[in-house]
């Protein structure tokens, strides 16, 4: 059923599969949250946008990736960029309403103390606001992180290389071990990169601790 | 030939809209699958999610099976199932199924969860019991994020259910894998805007259904009307 001899032999293999797979998940994740960074303070601003970002970013997150994939594809070919811009997207697409939800949820009390120390409103927005939303964009960007990592593989089928590759190889050999390790992996992965904002999270905001003691 | 003209000439020919491998039927094997799917996950994570939800218990178990099932590449899982399965209807099925079961228990859990007590106490101080307080308060009161739940499992089921067609089923991703073996960029091209269109129309859709399945006191517009009301009785 499983065969580590295999695994053995396709140890290099398999990690460079894995880093592929990290570039091809991580790097949305990062570029999603600076895109959609500007996008939410712009929805916070001006009320009228808000609607209109997430009428479109919610009707983009329900486009198949598969089909995403394809229809970038004439324009940038066999290269990471065809797996990195759909997941970008949805990326941001997911973490826009994480960012205003989060922004709005500074309470009104904090703003006005805030002016009264004579913030203008960019400082505010940097030193108070965005530290407040911290909480729901991490929660945002975990729940991202998480769903790019599973969809990568999704890549794969046309031709972008990632842990994607072993389900592949393993449906055209009829041979379970690939798939086992390319599942294995992805999961791992996902765990870990769970952790790790988990932890990023506890370090950014020390205060969320205490409001867990009580 | 342009990119869009390719696409064009390939909705506009009329091979494409009858046989057995026409527009159509793929479109209805894909709702049906996705139907199916969505069925099942409901089936298994609803009831779960509401009696946990109810008895304020396993919230912690709840979202930590939901976060690893969510880590599970759907890919991987279809492609594992057909070797240990075969080819067949099991495999997609399995594969869709997991994918739609978290949102659908996370939001069935929670939103039953995190009824305001308040209600809650009310439903007992009228003298409601276990079952009614969950079929008439909470229910009713937490639907609209059930409902959401739903929407998400939905919409990530019928994109997903593209996928299906890598072991040889229908759907539209029939179009994607075969113009993929044949080199036929408009087929692959078009049946992926067909399933994009799809998903976003099964987004509306859900949409409405939970807008007219919600209490209108849970929406807020009884409330609304209420408020007018008794703002012209002022004004009168």
């Amino acid at each position: 059923m499983f065969d580590f001899a295999w695994v053995w032999r396709n140890l290099p293999k398999i990690w460079d599969l894995l880093m592929q797979h990290v570039v091809l998940s991580y790097v949305p994740v990062v570029v999603g949250l600076i895109i959609a960074l500007p996008v939410g303070v712009a929805c916070v601003r001006w009320r009228w946008c808000y609607p209109i970002a997430l009428a479109a970013s919610s009707a983009f997150f329900a486009i198949p990736s598969l089909a995403l994939f394809v229809l970038i594809l004439p324009y940038t070919g066999l290269t990471p960029a065809t797996a990195i811009i759909p997941l970008t997207l949805y990326t941001a697409s997911l973490l826009l309403r994480n960012i205003v939800d989060g922004i709005k949820s500074t309470d009104d009390s904090v703003r006005q103390a805030a002016a009264a120390m004579g913030y203008r409103p960019m400082r505010r927005l940097i030193g108070i606001e965005l530290p407040i939303a911290t909480p729901l964009v991490l929660g945002g960007l975990r729940v991202a992180a998480v769903a790019n990592i599973s969809m990568v593989s999704v890549a794969s089928v046309i031709g972008v290389a990632s842990l994607g590759d072993l389900f592949i190889d393993g449906t055209q050999r009829f041979f379970a071990t690939p798939i086992i390790v390319g599942i294995v992996l992805t999961a791992v992965l996902a765990l870990v990169t769970d952790l790790v904002l988990v932890f990023v999270q506890r370090v950014l905001t020390p205060w969320g601790q205490i409001r867990r003691v009580k | 030939m342009n990119v869009f003209d390719e696409i064009w000439a390939w909705f506009a020919n009329p091979e494409n809209w009858s046989g057995y491998a026409s527009i159509p039927v793929r479109l209805v094997e894909h709702l049906g699958y996705s139907a199916l799917a969505i069925v099942c996950a409901f089936v298994i994570a609803f009831p779960l999610g509401a009696i946990l939800g109810h008895l304020h218990r396993g919230g912690a178990v709840v979202l930590t099976i939901a976060n690893l099932i969510r880590a599970l590449p759907t890919l991987g899982l279809l492609t594992l199932m057909v070797i240990l399965a075969g080819i067949g209807l099991l495999p997609p099925m399995v594969a869709l199924v997991v994918l739609a079961i978290p949102p659908i228990l996370v939001n069935t859990y929670e939103g039953i969860r995190f009824v305001n007590a308040g209600v809650v106490d009310a439903a007992k101080g009228v003298g409601l019991r276990g079952p009614s307080i969950l079929f008439r308060v909470e229910l009713p009161v937490a639907l609209p994020i059930i409902m959401l739940g739903i929407r998400l499992a939905a919409i990530q089921v019928v994109a997903s259910a593209t996928i299906a067609a890598y072991v040889g089923l229908g759907g539209l991703g029939r179009f994607i894998f075969d113009g993929l073996g044949r080199q036929d960029f408009a087929q692959m091209a078009g049946g992926s805007v067909i399933a994009a269109v799809l998903a976003i129309a099964t987004e509306v859709v859900f949409i409405l259904i939970a807008v007219l399945a919600t209490s209108p006191g849970v929406l807020g517009r009884e409330r609304l009307r209420f408020s007018s009301l008794t703002r012209k009785k002022v004004a009168s």
